[in-house]
C-alpha cells in the first residue's frame, strides 16, 4: 500500500519533470528563429485556415439556438430585445471561444498528436535529429506559434458569424426588428467582452498545440501507441480548455 | 575516432548491451555482425546521442556523447551521417526535399545543393525519383535514398544500419562499392551493421561480432574467417542446430 503509493507519487513526479523539461526546452527553442520561421506559415494554414469551416458551422447553429431559446425564456416578462443582449454576451464570452476550442481540440490536437506520433514510431524524429535539427524548433515551435496566432482569429470569426446568425434568426423567425436586436446587443456591451474571448482563445491554442506535440513526441510502441496518444491528447486538451475557461473567469471577470 | 567504453543499456528488464566496448579508428571501416535482436541498432544509436547508456560511455573525437549539451550534440551530429535500418525518410517530403534538409542546415548554396543531390542519387544508382514521395518508392529504393541522404552531407563519419538488407545482389554490390569508395576517396570513417557476410567481407577493415551484449571477437576479415571461437564459427557458418553445443562450448556464457 505504502509502496504502491510512493511508486505512484514517483511516477507522477517523473511525468511532471518530463513536462517541465519539455516546456523549458521548447521555450528555449524559440530563439532558433531561422528553423521555425518558414514552417510557421504552413502550420498557420493547416491549424487556422483549415479550421474555419468547422468553427463557422458551430457558430451558425449556436447563433440560431441561442436566439430561439432566449426568446422562449423571456416570453412576456422581459422585453424581447434582450435576445440581442443574450446572444451577444454568450457568444462573445463563452460559447464562441469554448465551443470552437473544444472542436479544435479534436481537429488540431488529434492531428498534431497523430502526425508527430507516427513520425516518432517510424524514426522520422530520430532522422531529423541526426540531420542536426532540433525537433522542438522544427516541429513544436511552429505548431504552438501558429495555434497561438490563429485561434484568436478563428474565434473572432466564429463570434462574428454567431452573432450574425442570431440576428438573422431573430428578424426572420422572431418578432424582432434589426434596430431592437442591435439595441439589445449594445445594452451591457463592454470592450472587455471582446478581448476576454480573445485572451481565452489564445490560451486554448497554446495549450492544445503543446499537449498534441507532447503526446505525439512521447509515443511508445507502434500504431496502437499512436492511437492512444491521439485519444489522450484530445481528452487532455478538452479538460484543459474547461479548466482554463474557469481560471480566466476567476482571474479576469 | 569512435570509442564505446563498457556500455550498458537495458529496456525494462531486457539487458541489451552488457559491457559493449569497441573502437573505430579514423579512416577505417568496422563492421558489426550479430544475431537479429542482439542490439546492433541500439549500439549505433548511442553514437549520435539518440540513446543514452545506462553505464559506460561513447566517445567521439574525445567528447563523451551523453554529456554534451544540446548545442554540442548538434555540432557532433553535423559530422555524422546516419543510415537508418528502415530508411526513416520524412514521408511528407519528396526525395529531393529529404536530401535538401541536411544540406540546407549546413548553409550550402542552391547550386551546390542541387549538385550534391544529383551526385548522391547517382552514387546509389537512382534516377528520376527526386519528385516522388517515399510512399511511392519500393523498400529498396527508400533504403538507397536513406543512404544518399547521409552521403550527400559528406560527413566524416557514416553509420550504416544494414545498408544492403533487402536489396538484390547487384544493387547490394553497388552499395558495397560505395562504402569502400567513401573510405578510399573521402577518407570517411565507417561503422557498418549487417547480417550480410559477403558485404561484410567486402567493406570491412575489421569485423566485430556482437554476442550477448558484448563484443565476442574483433579482428581483420581473415582472423574472423579463420576464427576458432565456436560462437564466431557458428555465426559465419550459419548452423542453427549447433547453437546448443556452442552455448556449452562457450563455457556457460549467460
Ligand atoms: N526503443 C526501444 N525500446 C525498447 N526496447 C528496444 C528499443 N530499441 C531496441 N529494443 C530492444 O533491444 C533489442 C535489440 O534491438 P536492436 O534493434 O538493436 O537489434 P538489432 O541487433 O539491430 O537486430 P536486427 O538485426 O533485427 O535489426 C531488441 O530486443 C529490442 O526489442
Ligand atoms: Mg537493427
Amino acid at each position: 500500500m505504502y509502496r504502491t503509493l510512493s511508486l505512484k507519487v514517483g511516477n507522477w513526479l517523473a511525468a511532471a519533470g518530463r513536462t517541465g523539461h519539455f516546456l523549458t526546452d521548447t521555450a528555449r527553442s524559440v530563439r532558433d528563429v531561422p528553423t521555425w520561421a518558414g514552417l510557421t506559415v504552413a502550420q498557420m494554414r493547416r491549424i487556422g485556415v483549415d479550421s474555419v469551416p468547422i468553427a463557422l458551422f458551430i457558430a451558425i447553429f449556436t447563433g440560431i439556438v441561442l436566439s430561439l431559446q432566449a426568446s422562449y425564456t423571456f416570453t412576456g416578462a422581459v422585453p424581447l430585445y434582450f435576445v440581442g443582449t443574450l446572444v451577444g454576451k454568450t457568444v462573445m464570452l463563452e460559447l464562441g471561444p469554448v465551443l470552437t476550442g473544444l472542436a479544435l481540440a479534436g481537429r488540431v490536437g488529434a492531428n498534431i498528436a497523430a502526425e508527430l506520433g507516427t513520425m516518432r514510431v517510424t524514426e522520422q524524429i530520430d532522422a531529423l535529429e541526426t540531420l542536426a535539427y532540433d525537433p522542438l524548433s522544427y516541429l513544436v515551435v511552429p505548431r504552438v506559434l501558429a495555434a497561438a496566432i490563429m485561434f484568436p482569429i478563428v474565434v473572432s470569426l466564429a463570434i462574428l458569424v454567431g452573432i450574425i446568425s442570431g440576428w438573422l434568426t431573430a428578424i426572420s423567425l422572431l418578432d424582432l426588428s434589426t434596430v431592437e436586436f442591435v439595441r439589445g446587443l449594445k445594452l451591457f456591451y463592454q470592450f472587455k467582452d471582446i478581448w476576454f474571448g480573445l485572451v481565452k482563445s489564445f490560451s486554448f491554442g497554446v495549450v492544445i498545440a503543446l499537449i498534441g506535440c507532447f503526446k505525439g513526441l512521447s509515443v511508445r510502441g507502434g500504431a496502437a501507441g499512436v492511437g492512444r496518444a491521439t485519444t489522450e491528447a484530445v481528452v487532455a486538451s478538452a479538460m484543459a480548455i474547461l479548466v482554463l475557461d474557469a481560471f480566466w473567469a476567476v482571474v479576469l471577470l | 575516432m569512435i570509442e564505446f567504453k563498457e556500455v550498458y543499456k537495458s529496456f525494462g528488464d531486457r539487458q541489451v548491451l552488457r559491457g559493449f566496448s569497441l573502437s573505430v579508428q579514423d579512416g577505417e571501416t568496422v563492421v558489426i555482425l550479430g544475431y537479429s535482436g542482439s542490439g546492433k541498432s541500439v549500439a549505433l544509436k548511442h553514437v549520435v546521442g539518440l540513446l543514452e547508456p545506462d553505464a559506460g560511455e561513447v566517445i567521439v573525437d574525445g567528447e563523451v556523447v551523453h554529456q554534451l549539451d544540446r548545442e554540442g550534440l548538434t555540432r557532433l551530429r553535423a559530422k555524422i551521417g546516419f543510415v537508418f535500418q528502415f530508411a526513416a525518410l520524412l514521408d511528407s517530403m519528396t526525395v529531393r526535399e529529404n536530401l535538401e534538409l541536411g544540406l540546407k542546415r549546413r548553409g550550402l548554396s542552391r547550386a551546390e545543393i542541387d549538385e550534391r543531390i544529383k551526385e548522391a542519387l547517382e552514387l546509389v544508382d537512382l534516377e528520376d525519383v527526386e519528385d516522388r514521395y517515399p510512399a511511392e518508392l519500393s523498400g529498396g529504393m527508400r533504403k538507397r535514398v536513406g543512404i544518399a541522404r547521409a552521403i550527400a552531407l559528406r560527413p566524416r563519419y557514416i553509420l550504416y544500419d544494414e545498408p544492403t538488407t533487402g536489396l538484390d545482389p547487384v544493387t547490394s554490390a553497388v552499395i558495397d562499392r560505395l562504402i569502400v569508395r567513401a573510405r578510399e576517396k573521402l577518407n570517411v570513417t565507417g561503422l557498418v551493421v549487417t547480417h550480410d557476410l559477403r558485404s561484410a567481407y567486402t567493406v570491412a577493415d575489421r569485423i566485430a561480432l556482437l554476442y550477448q551484449g558484448r563484443i565476442r571477437q574483433v579482428g581483420s576479415v581473415e582472423s574472423i574467417r579463420n576464427s576458432h571461437d565456436p560462437v564466431v564459427r557458428q555465426f559465419i557458418e550459419g548452423r542453427p542446430e549447433a547453437l546448443a553445443d556452442v552455448e556449452q562450448a562457450a563455457g556457460g556464457v549467460r
